[in-house]
């Protein structure tokens, strides 16, 4: 009570502040968080952001982060930036802070103390060039999980898994009762996903590093990686029935128990939270599946274009504050389904996944993630790649795990 | 007094080059300004943004050593082939029924032609319901009591491309039937009579005096089909997506995949230049039959 307090009153101290410095000035904002959780986790966005005396004009594109990029790069290298966008944080807009068409936002940062309150450290390096930050995060979604449905599991009578190896073991079971042991939807992002997945909880953190952080394609030609691989084979032989493409429809298999598990980001679980499901009874939350308790920073940050107009480069600086507001930032994100990028919030209404989850950031077993290491080339090239592994029997183990290789060693 | 020399050329008709001149404009700065600068920046490492930083021919060598774009190949071959020889046949056929002086043939003429009033997302999500195995076809056989009935094209890697091409056909053959029906209807029929009095048996006429008759329209036909084939894209991005797998895939997805999403425009731009030459390998040998011959 007395921190709720102390927040509010901090709030309203700030929010004078800046109603006394600024007039209103209207900042459009775009993002690609057009589902009914994410727009509702949006809204608070905008209504801290409002209350600072400024206006928030929502420039919501519908379609997904792979529609939304497109346009809103061509709207800053066309000449016609927003005051600010969304974007994975990592490697998406890197070069348009080399072009410099992004605002530098190390000043804010440092009085803001952003080093010392945004937890996990790593989170920043996502945003940081050359020393200089450019970008604020707003959450960490993690991919680092398997979600099982207790129904399935009882109608095949084994024991609900604790890990992948034991997941694994019970898929005849599974089979045999007409269940999918693994729901896979079609996208390529998804399989692609899922391995990464497996190379992080299979193969281990040094393992997942090695190969996409030092790009080491000798290793990821190796018995380490083979060791995945296989595993990966396995993840495609229990996933070869699944008649679904988006990753929501391959969800709403697991919640309705017609598949035993989904390998899925943190986002999965709104899908659990809008059919009434609840954690630990209906369903069943493995982070890194079972094996390697790890989460992987990625997530969604802001960027700010670099603005002739003096008022609204300075609401830009007051946004910028907003999203790490203390405040800002739990009602966001348990709305979103994601984790704060502060350690130093309180997140009681947080339920029993969650809870797992920062539970693993407070002993920070995380990891950097694809989008961070990787450019986005290299991640299409492996999205290619799984895509067709996961859905072509005949494309050998040995063989995926030669082309793997290559894209490995033109990595960048 | 009069001067009795000749107009110069370049003033002749002037009204209707000044009108011109903005069609001009945009043909010149538009299509072969932009395919020059493309093909220009496919000799670049641009990823993101434009750079010039020519890398010679790595794109190319890239571009025909990844799986994606050789399957991409393969199935606008398949998928060119199948529309090319089918919607031809199939609407000179239905041209050639409706042309038996049918009645209600205004209302065969609308149904055969409804589906090009819709577009091709359209028609794949349409056709992406009907060939799902679980609500679409092979459910309603199956409910019908035959119950090893199985047809699921767009499930199965080896023949998906043929899944898409029936929606491509049963969307665009109503269009061919259309023109090939204009083209049947500017047939004299003096020479149906002729052929009749010469006990010309029917399909001989249409083989070798109507058809090569009808050759204009032929062209005409081509021209739309093969343009249709090369760009398709919007169909195999609401019927699969690509998949399953990658075994969908056609060029023009590749390109917009790779610019877009992959961030690597110096490989969109040197896929997008290789359908480029694609269709001008096509074109020119044709153009030159075509044109070349008449001087």
């Amino acid at each position: 009570m007395r921190y709720k307090l102390l927040t509010a009153a901090l709030a309203a101290t700030a929010a004078l502040q800046f109603a006394g410095q600024a007039a209103a000035t209207d900042l459009e904002v775009t993002h690609w968080w057009t589902s009914g959780g994410e727009a509702a986790a949006v809204a608070e966005l905008a209504k801290a952001f409002d209350a600072t005396g400024n206006r928030w004009v929502d420039g919501a594109i519908a379609g997904s982060g792979g529609t939304a990029r497109p346009i809103m790069i061509s709207r800053i290298t066309g000449g016609d930036p927003m005051g600010a966008t969304q974007f994975n944080h990592g490697r998406q807009a890197e070069e348009l802070v080399q072009a410099g068409l992004m605002r530098d936002l190390t000043d804010v940062a440092t009085k803001g103390k952003w080093t010392e309150v945004v937890r996990p450290k790593s989170l920043l390096d996502g945003c940081t060039i050359d020393g200089k930050i450019y970008c604020v995060p707003v959450n960490i979604h993690s991919w680092q999980w398997l979600w099982l449905s207790n129904e399935a599991f009882a109608k095949a009578g084994v024991p609900l898994p604790k890990d992948w190896n034991e997941f694994v073991a019970a898929a005849p079971a599974l089979e045999k009762a007409g269940i999918i042991p693994l729901a896979v939807g079609g996208q390529a992002w998804q399989s692609s996903g899922a391995f990464d997945v497996l190379l992080a909880a299979v193969g281990g953190t040094d393992t997942f590093l090695k190969v996409y952080k030092d790009k080491d394609a000798k290793f990821a030609a190796g018995p380490e990686v083979a060791k995945v691989f296989k595993a990966a084979d396995d993840a495609r032989k229990m996933a070869k029935n699944t008649n679904v493409q988006d990753w929501n429809q391959a969800t709403n298999l697991v919640i309705t128990g017609k598949a035993g598990g989904q390998i899925m980001g943190d986002w999965a679980q709104g899908e659990f939270q809008v059919a009434g499901k609840t954690a630990g009874k209906d369903y069943t939350c493995l982070p890194g599946l079972g094996l390697n308790e790890v989460i992987a920073t990625g997530g969604d940050a802001f960027y700010f274009p670099l603005l002739k107009d003096a008022d609204k480069s300075k609401a830009q600086e007051v946004l910028a504050e907003t999203l790490l507001d203390p405040k800002t930032q739990v009602a966001f994100n348990l709305k979103k389904g994601s984790l704060p990028v502060r350690g130093d919030v309180d997140l009681n209404a947080a339920n029993d996944c969650m809870k797992k989850g920062l539970a693993i950031l407070a002993k920070g077993a995380v990891i950097p993630w694809t989008d961070q290491l990787l450019s986005q080339d290299t991640q299409k090239q492996k999205e290619d790649l799984f895509a067709e592994f996961f859905a072509k029997p005949e494309l050998t183990v040995e063989d995926a795990q030669k082309r793997f290789a290559d894209l490995i060693a033109s990595a960048d | 007094m009069s001067k009795s020399e000749r107009p110069n050329l370049l003033f002749r008709n002037l009204n209707a080059k000044v009108a011109s001149i903005p069609m001009i404009l945009t043909a010149m700065v538009i299509f072969v300004g932009g395919t020059v600068w493309t093909v220009l920046y496919s000799f670049t490492n641009s990823k993101l943004l434009p750079r010039l930083n020519f890398v010679g021919l790595d794109q190319y060598y890239r571009l025909w050593a990844t799986p994606r774009w050789l399957i991409s190949i393969e199935n606008l071959l398949i998928y060119g082939a199948i529309s090319l020889v089918f919607s031809l046949v199939i609407g000179f056929l239905l041209a050639a029924l409706l042309d038996q002086k049918i009645r209600f043939e205004d209302t065969f003429r609308t149904i055969f032609l409804y589906p090009f009033a819709l577009s091709f997302i359209v028609t794949g999500l349409v056709w992406q319901w009907l060939l799902n195995p679980d609500f679409g076809i092979q459910h309603v056989v199956r409910d019908l009591g035959w119950t090893s009935f199985s047809f699921d094209p767009l499930y199965n890697s080896s023949i998906v491309i043929y899944g898409i091409s029936i929606a491509a056909l049963w969307q665009g053959t109503g269009l061919i039937m259309c023109l090939m029906l204009a083209g049947l209807r500017g047939i004299d029929e003096d020479i149906w009579k002729a052929a009749r009095v010469d006990g010309i048996p029917m399909w001989k006429t249409y083989l070798f005096i109507v058809i090569p008759m009808m050759r204009p329209v032929f062209i005409t036909t081509l021209v739309i089909i093969a343009s249709g084939i090369v760009k398709v894209y919007d169909l195999v991005v609401a019927q699969t997506s690509g998949g399953p797998g990658i075994a969908s895939e056609v060029p023009a997805k590749y390109v917009y995949d790779y610019m877009f999403f992959a961030q690597n425009l110096g490989q969109g731009f040197a896929a997008s230049t290789m359908m480029l030459l694609s269709v001008v390998i096509v074109i020119v040998p044709w153009a030159y039959l075509e044109f070349g011959r008449r001087k």
